[in-house]
């Protein structure tokens, strides 16, 4: 029979979270038309990950564990997925439209000539078997509503926060296939040599809450060790290690970033919410010292809670916030710090 | 050695993009600018070509206003322009772009390197760059913010790429794809002398028949456009001392459940 497939990214050999959406979303799409899930799991401890698997709702699993898939790479994961929705034909595969999601869908669906809809922040199964979504164009000025096949194979690459995982059921079971790799070592030419992690970090656009700064972390009233180079720069990197940061640790939130604060200097590219930077979608955004520059907006304006905090009281970000505070991020950070923390019990 | 860069004109960031009442997508009389992102992959293009004493052509698939970003890619200092347009690609999806994007690198011929820019914000995806590597066969490295080392006569790539994670380090063979992220270089701006060489040139178009492709059927299909749901509410703008506003703000986050 027929089914929808939904591939389970890993990391280090554990799933990463947002994949248990992509699963939330297939058992939704398979309810609508009475077929199983199938969740495709591959890499480092991938049969251990079956019954994990299972307990957010896969009816199959089919795993694929050989040294060849330690660590993604495109070339075999791609042959993987390709053969396999050759073989079985699904109505849809599903995956959260991460990095390695979207590059993945994207060249399994060239190689099976099927369509591919990405970034889709809503799903629904049309009577007839085609697929209806709404997607982001125009760096999120306007929506799209897209429509695939009735018939064919259909990719969908989810955006992360926009499906819900379904609550694990520890005693659900499912039927656990194994199959060999598609690809032999020696037919892939790309190799990992090493991978640098951000340890200790939230991933920005896993975040459930996201603090932010801007050009203001140059602001900070600490005055510059004597010899730095640049004491702005100085400054603004102080500001987000020992004024953003600790509000970050007490809020379990990311750090992020406007460009003007990336440019300047002041933290890691890696940081960047924007329009050449990454598209977030927290349930908390605060941006602190951000102007709110439409470049700004295009990457965090789907936030669904947005507290702006800045001197300049007619600065745009106003205009996008819920709520609010005028004044020096330096005085107003540390004071909300210092709530959160007696509130939280922390 | 000859480097293919791809890339469009998208509404001025600046630009009021809304959805007109016959639902086509309007942005009234903003000008067009290069992708955002494909700024940083013509400068890579023309960085890559000068190491290597090599060649670039930079393509655009699309009407005639797809021309603005290939005279801004010519007066950044591209070599060649190519805007390749038939009307079946009209309303077409991405792997109708990936299968004439991989036909005309072929046309092209003898290319080593592909570079895209990230994404496109226009169609808000990316997946027509993997298509395309796909289409052409060759080997895909995504999210690319350093090319450490490259050998044309060896046909080997090291990069560094950007990941959610961190950054990872691979080797790979070429010809190969490329995207590439913001932070692998800075573009430079085009020159007097660029600009006005770029003013002057004609841009040849190649049709379907050019590159002798036909195109899969449509998989996918855009139903309509609509504009973004309002707002809800207005700012609620919290005063007091900073501890009060802290106090008050909490209140409220609280009450939110976003805590």
């Amino acid at each position: 029979m027929s089914a929808v497939f939904v591939w389970i990214e890993t990391f280090n050999g554990k799933a990463i979270s947002s994949s248990w959406e992509a699963l939330g979303a297939a058992k939704e799409l398979a309810a609508a038309w009475s077929v199983p899930v199938t969740a495709l799991v591959f890499g480092e401890h991938a049969s251990a990950l079956a019954s994990e698997a299972a307990a957010y709702g896969a009816d199959k699993v089919i795993v694929c564990e050989d040294a060849t898939l330690v660590g993604f790479r495109l070339e075999p994961y791609a042959a993987l997925v390709s053969k396999l929705v050759q073989e079985y034909a699904p109505k849809a595969v599903l995956a959260i439209g991460t990095a390695r999601g979207r590059e993945l869908l994207a060249a399994a669906a060239a190689d099976t000539n099927a369509g591919l809809l990405t970034e889709v922040s809503s799903l629904e199964a049309q009577p007839d078997g085609a697929l209806k979504a709404v997607r982001p164009v125009y760096s999120g000025k306007v929506l799209s509503e897209a429509v695939g096949t009735a018939g064919a194979v259909q990719f969908v690459a989810l955006r992360g926060r926009a499906f819900k995982a379904q609550q694990p059921d520890a005693a659900a079971q499912a039927e656990v296939v194994s199959m060999p790799p598609v690809l032999a070592e020696a037919d892939i030419a790309t190799k990992i040599e090493r991978f640098e992690e951000e340890v200790g970090t939230v991933n920005l656009t896993d975040a459930a809450i996201i603090v932010s700064g801007g050009r203001a972390m140059a602001n900070n009233p600490a005055d510059a060790p004597t010899g730095v180079a640049d004491a702005a720069v100085w400054k603004a990197q102080d500001g987000f290690q020992n004024t953003l940061q600790p509000l970050a640790d007490t809020l379990g939130a990311a750090i992020g970033a406007s460009r003007a604060a990336v440019d300047a200097g002041y933290i890691p590219y890696a940081h960047q919410v924007g329009q050449t930077g990454k598209t977030v979608a927290p349930d908390l955004y605060i941006a602190c010292g951000i102007s709110g520059a439409i470049q700004h907006q295009a990457g965090m304006r789907t936030s669904k809670v947005i507290v702006a905090i800045n001197k300049d009281a007619e600065a745009p970000i106003f205009k996008l916030a819920r709520y609010g505070l005028v004044g020096d991020l330096y005085k107003i950070v540390p004071a909300l710090t210092a709530e959160l923390k007696k509130r939280l019990g922390k | 050695m000859h480097v293919v860069v791809f890339t469009r004109s998208t509404p001025d960031t600046t630009a009021k993009v809304e959805v007109s009442a016959a639902g086509a997508v309007t942005w009234g009389d903003a000008a067009t600018v290069v992708n955002p992102w494909d700024e940083y992959a013509l400068e890579e293009a023309i960085v890559q070509a000068k190491n290597a004493g090599g060649k670039t052509t930079v393509i655009s698939i699309g009407a005639e206003m797809h021309n603005e970003s290939l005279k801004h890619s010519l007066a950044m200092g591209l070599d060649e322009a190519v805007r390749v347009w038939d009307g079946a690609l009209e309303n077409s999806d991405s792997l109708a772009y990936a299968t004439t994007a991989a036909a005309a690198v072929q046309k092209v011929g003898a290319v080593d390197l592909v570079i895209f820019g990230k994404e496109s914000v226009d169609v808000g995806t990316d997946q027509h760059i993997y298509q395309t590597a796909r289409k052409l066969g060759w080997t895909m490295l995504s999210y690319v913010s350093k090319i450490l080392a490259v050998d044309y006569a060896a046909k080997t790539i090291k990069v560094e790429r950007l990941l959610e994670q961190g950054k990872q380090v691979v080797t790979s063979s070429l010809p190969a794809v490329i995207s590439v992220m913001k932070d692998i270089n800075e573009p430079r701006y085009p020159s007097f002398i660029g600009i006005r060489k770029a003013s002057k040139a004609v841009i040849p178009v190649w049709s379907l028949a050019d590159l002798g492709v036909t195109l899969p059927a449509a998989q996918t299909r855009v139903a309509r456009f609509m504009n973004l749901p309002p707002r809800e509410g207005k700012v609620e703008m919290i005063e007091g001392s900073p501890e009060e506003m802290a106090v008050k703000l909490v209140d409220r986050l609280l009450e939110e459940k976003v805590l």
